[in-house]
């Protein structure tokens, strides 16, 4: 009776939140705990508009060839935004390629930050994890921070750490496909296995996604389309940033374990007897 | 045949970077762009020295919106 079950992932009730208020990546201070991908909305303006709603100063983009045709300058906007560039190696396939990319994006962008994304499967947009640990251990040795899109496997995240990654990025579900954290155990045992900040990366599909991924430890949420192709992404980005600092309190208070039964959170101390006396209530 | 970003082009062997980007309406100063040649990354700083080989294939990249 009144077991305590066994699902106390993220529940350990002197579980300290890490570090202060801000996030620290390599040596570089973050105030904000949530990272935007700037794909996928329906312009830049409205991009924007929810990068300043959102009070990330870390954002994703992408490098593709010139398009002479292109509309509005990305990096203009972004620079107006006044963020940081987080860039990817998103369609890379091989490690070869992945590498060659994040060199062009230090040549692009005069960031040796990178994502690394080394996708296995077209379908799932799983990371490939031979191909993503020979591209860490090479851009590693580059000189590169590199920020990997990992599964939610908590062996591979420590090989990644012990390599010399900057930071771990596991997956709570598909990109895109916002199914939110399939596995919030793995999640935890990430948080438990690495030294190294862990920003929980796609399949955030709301607010509430991203609270939970805080709650099970996580030092910061990165979203992408779970904000872009929302209705009112702009709203949504509000909502992602109360949902990752409401998710980070709750990790630092502490919440109470789950039990099968219930406990009052009223005393019976002082309670009344209507029984006695002869009293009888209708 | 020059290959530039993937389709066959006019630039002739021996043209440098600047030459080959301004097809593209890019020069020296354009923010935000890496070239490559053969698959190795064209510092910006040689960009008015390095010169394209016969059958060179140069990719010409910037930034895009992504996650």
């Amino acid at each position: 009776m009144h077991d305590t079950l066994s699902s106390n992932v993220g529940e350990e009730p002197s579980a300290p939140a890490r570090g202060g208020q801000e996030l620290t990546i390599a040596g570089r201070t973050l105030r904000s705990r949530l990272l935007l991908g700037t794909g996928g909305f329906p312009s830049l303006e409205v991009m924007a508009e929810a990068i300043a709603a959102s009070g990330s100063e870390l954002v994703t983009v992408a490098l593709r060839r010139v398009d002479p045709r292109a509309r509005g300058s990305l990096i203009d906007v972004l620079a107006d935004a006044g963020v940081g560039l987080l860039p990817n190696t998103a369609g890379c396939h091989t490690a070869r390629d992945a590498v060659l990319t994040a060199r062009m994006a230090r040549e692009a962008f005069a960031t040796d930050w990178v994502k690394l994304e080394v996708i296995g499967d077209e379908d799932t947009l799983l990371p490939d994890a031979p191909e993503l640990l020979l591209a860490a251990e090479e851009l590693i040795d580059d000189g590169f921070v590199v920020l990997p899109y990992t599964t939610d496997d908590p062996v591979l995240a420590k090989r990644l750490a012990d390599l010399g990654c900057a930071a771990v990025m596991p997956l709570g579900s598909p990109i895109g496909s916002g199914m939110g954290i399939r596995n919030p155990y793995n999640i935890a045992l990430i948080r438990e296995a690495v030294d190294v900040p862990v920003v929980l990366d796609a399949g955030i599909g709301t607010a509430s996604d991203a609270t939970l991924a805080m709650e099970l430890g996580c030092d910061a949420v990165m979203a992408a389309s779970a904000i872009a192709r929302a209705q009112d992404p702009v709203a949504m980005a509000r909502a992602m940033r109360a949902a990752v600092e409401a998710g980070r309190l709750a990790r630092g208070a502490g919440r109470i374990p789950r039990r099968t039964y219930a406990t009052p959170s009223t005393p019976d101390i002082g309670l009344a007897d209507f029984d006695q006396g002869g009293v009888e209530l209708s | 045949m020059i290959l530039l970003n993937g389709e066959r082009s006019d630039v002739h062997a021996g043209e440098t970077v600047v030459a080959v980007i301004a097809r593209l309406g890019l020069d020296a100063d354009t923010r935000g762009v890496a070239v490559a040649v053969d698959g190795e990354v064209v510092p910006r700083a040689s960009w008015d020295s390095f010169e394209v080989g016969e059958h060179a294939r140069v990719e010409v990249l910037t930034a895009m919106q992504g996650g």
